[in-house]
């Protein structure tokens, strides 16, 4: 089974939800009871289409005040594959909702009003999803049926928005331009008549053909031990398992591997996935490793292939979304949470705020607000087995923990 | 004996699953499996035996009993219990009723589901439980899609829906203050199909009202009741006997039957498929209003 995890960005009145609506109607994913709901409460409101929205502004809050407050989560399968849609608000803290929903996923869309073309807002959902390096990104060009379907139009919109390609850090990224009308369904889920200069796919046929190999960024394995399982039975009786999840590469039995913090070498034994024994642990995959050698491995540590080490140091400079209320400042105290792995930090320098809109950076900030960008230094108390972001998406990112509240208060992309 | 070559055609969301459920192990002194009987603890089961082999489950199981259960469930649920040699704690809605903390419902409606939140908070503090692990999908209900995995209950057992922590990559923030106690949700991300096309893979055995069978039946508001001592009926509510099968398993007062001929897991899973009701559709507690379930979460319910 394939899962297709998408972030969607818009700006208000893009139409965002019409097109999540439209994507549920057209694969016959609402149901009757749901559509019911939808229709009814569209009826009450007094509108004379059905809001889609409704179906995904799960609050009273939202629904009073017509806003999408939070993430929400949306699913829906084709024959082919599962798909979750992050549907992230566009306008309150718009960009500690957009990292949250774009960290976990694979692809984004980006919706543009055809009769507004690239607006500043735009810059910023780009923006965020380069910076969170997802590998695919879909612009969708919608609300084409009130510009009379232009080639013209599309053409422009599609020329100003390959302007802001050049100035994005991940030149790697894949980028596909649709037009689409959401309400009226041209090219969501169905092709359409209505634009036959359009040689490409339809959305939904083109998140359907992206290949599950390809839409995780590659790495090299980093196995991130979550819990040490000893089960002091008859049978297994001196069974010393490693349990954790693979990331960016895969691991198998005999790779020569090394604990972290303890460098001390040792092979990997045995693979499991529940009772079965496996040759080879994929990438994402929850497993159990046994090594050659009894060797002090815990919590927090790490596994890597000899010869792949990552970066053990007790500093290092990220990028950080601020995502509290209260200020970060300059000397103020956090835990990191580095996967499983857990640090007290320093802030030792608040380099710049890097602006979302790439209209440039501020210099000389000695605190960070909600929904800020900045590159800032940390020392730790200890040491962290880290990659680059840009390597490593998993190994390269962290949380911040608030020491008082307990609260997550940011996300970091290390340099 | 030859090794299987590799883990890539495992299912992502049970590869998820199992890391989340490991995640609960590691960062918490007192964790618990919050247990109906219903097909998604059942899963969650599988999956936190799946985590932990071969070591047995590190947490012990917790069913709030609200005494109107089908009889089925209950005794598919001391049987699994026994045969898994797991640990089982069962706290009764009928004690928090006999020492006055909750009032039985009356009438047309009335339920004990609502009552359950009172005594799953009771036993939350009597066993010092700072994390539950649930069964709640976010596809069931549109307050349930904006909940975290790890979502963090005030000292009074409370949900609040605004002041949510971002939940970033894979990482959970399990940091608590005493008193407070989270919430955690592994099969967050699954659908009602994902978990019905896992039991099917998986050979999960169920119990046995998930399947087709005559029962004795009353209509109300489009909807198939249970005729029962548990069940309020009027008098002019016919009952009738029935093909039907159940959906979802909750309390007999408030979870409702389908039409259904489905007598096996492949029937089942063909029937969800082509289904289009969605399966909180068949959850009277729901009906109540349209923040039903949102109202209910902030209050302390699972």
């Amino acid at each position: 089974m394939e899962v297709l995890k998408i972030a969607t960005a818009g700006s208000v009145d893009d139409g965002k939800s019409t097109l999540i609506g439209r994507i549920l109607y057209d694969t016959k994913s609402l149901t009757t009871d749901k559509l019911e709901a939808i229709e009814k409460t569209s009826k009450q409101k007094g509108y004379d289409y059905l809001d889609f929205s409704l179906a995904t502004d799960g609050l009273v809050a939202e629904r009073e005040q017509g806003i999408t407050i939070d993430v929400a989560h949306i699913y829906f399968s084709t024959p082919k594959k599962s798909y979750i849609i992050a549907d992230t608000p566009g306008h309150v803290e718009y960009t500690r909702n957009m990292v949250t929903g774009a960290s976990t996923s694979q692809a984004a869309i980006i919706l543009i009003d055809a009769r507004k073309g690239v607006i500043e807002q735009t810059n910023r959902h780009f923006f965020i999803n380069n910076l969170l390096r997802i590998k695919n990104v879909i612009v969708a060009i919608n609300k084409m049926d009130l510009v009379d379907y232009s080639e013209e139009i599309y053409n422009a919109i599609k020329k100003d928005f390959e302007s802001l390609m050049g100035k994005r850090d991940y030149q790697e990224q894949n980028i596909t331009f649709i037009p689409v009308s959401a309400l009226k369904g041209d090219n969501v889920v169905h092709k359409t008549d209505k634009l036959p200069w359009y040689k490409g796919q339809t959305l939904l046929d083109h998140l359907e053909q992206l290949d599950r190999k390809d839409v995780f960024n590659a790495g090299t394995p980093r196995f991130p031990v979550q819990f040490v399982i000893r089960p002091k039975t008859d049978e297994f009786h001196d069974f010393r398992g490693f349990a954790g999840k693979v990331y960016g590469g895969e691991l198998s039995v005999g790779d020569e591997v090394v604990a972290l913090p303890s460098q001390t070498k040792s092979r990997i034994k045995e693979i499991y996935f529940h009772d079965k024994k496996y040759q080879t642990a994929s990438r994402r995959s929850s497993v159990t490793i046994t090594l050659e050698d009894e060797i002090n491995v815990s919590r927090g540590d790490m596994l890597v292939k000899v010869g792949d080490m990552p970066k053990i140091d007790k500093q290092f400079t990220a990028t950080i979304s601020w995502m509290d209320s209260k200020n970060m400042n300059a000397g103020g105290k956090y835990i990191i949470q580095h996967g499983v792995n857990k640090v007290l930090a320093k802030v030792d320098n608040i380099h710049h705020k890097i602006n979302p809109d790439y209209s440039g950076i501020d210099e000389g900030v000695d605190s960070l607000k909600i929904n800020d960008i900045a590159k800032v230094s940390f020392k730790l108390n200890k040491p962290i087995f880290f990659d680059a972001f840009k390597d490593h998406r998993t190994n390269g990112s962290f949380i911040l923990i608030d020491t008082q509240s307990n609260n997550t208060v940011g996300a970091g992309f290390i340099n | 004996m030859a090794l299987i070559k590799d883990t890539s055609h495992i299912n992502p969301l049970e590869n998820e699953a199992i890391y989340i459920i490991r995640e609960v192990a590691a960062q918490f002194e007192k964790p618990v499996l919050l247990f109906s009987g219903g097909k998604d603890s059942i899963t969650l089961v599988r999956l936190a035996q799946k985590a932990f082999y071969p070591a047995k489950i590190p947490f012990p199981l917790m069913h709030i009993d609200t005494g109107h259960n089908f009889p089925e469930t209950i005794e598919f649920r001391d049987r699994l219990v026994k045969e898994l040699g797991l640990e089982l704690i069962v706290r009764n809605v009928q004690d928090s009723i006999d020492q006055g903390k909750v009032k039985e419902e009356t009438g047309r409606y009335s339920s004990r589901n609502a009552l359950q939140t009172t005594t799953l908070l009771d036993a939350i503090e009597e066993f010092k439980f700072d994390a539950c692990i649930g069964g709640a999908r976010r596809d069931e209900e549109k307050a349930r899609a904006k909940e975290r995995i790890f979502s963090v209950r005030d000292d009074f057992g409370q949900w609040d829906e605004k002041n949510q922590r971002p939940e970033l990559f894979d990482m959970l923030n399990g940091q608590i203050d005493l008193g407070q106690n989270v919430r955690v949700f592994p099969i967050s991300n699954w659908t009602e199909l994902d978990v019905w096309s896992y039991i099917e893979k998986e050979n999960i055995e169920i119990p046995s009202i998930y399947f087709a069978h005559k029962r004795k039946v009353f209509l109300r508001d489009g909807m198939i009741w249970s005729h029962s001592d548990y069940v309020y009926q009027e008098e002019d509510e016919e009952v009738l006997e029935e093909l039907v099968r159940f959906r979802t398993v909750g309390d007999m007062s408030c979870t409702a039957a389908v039409f259904s001929e489905a007598s096996d897991i492949a029937s089942v899973v063909r029937e969800i498929r082509e289904s289009t009701i969605s399966e909180r559709g068949a959850r009277i507690d729901d009906k109540r209003s349209e923040a039903a379930m949102e109202k209910r979460k902030q209050q302390g319910y699972f």
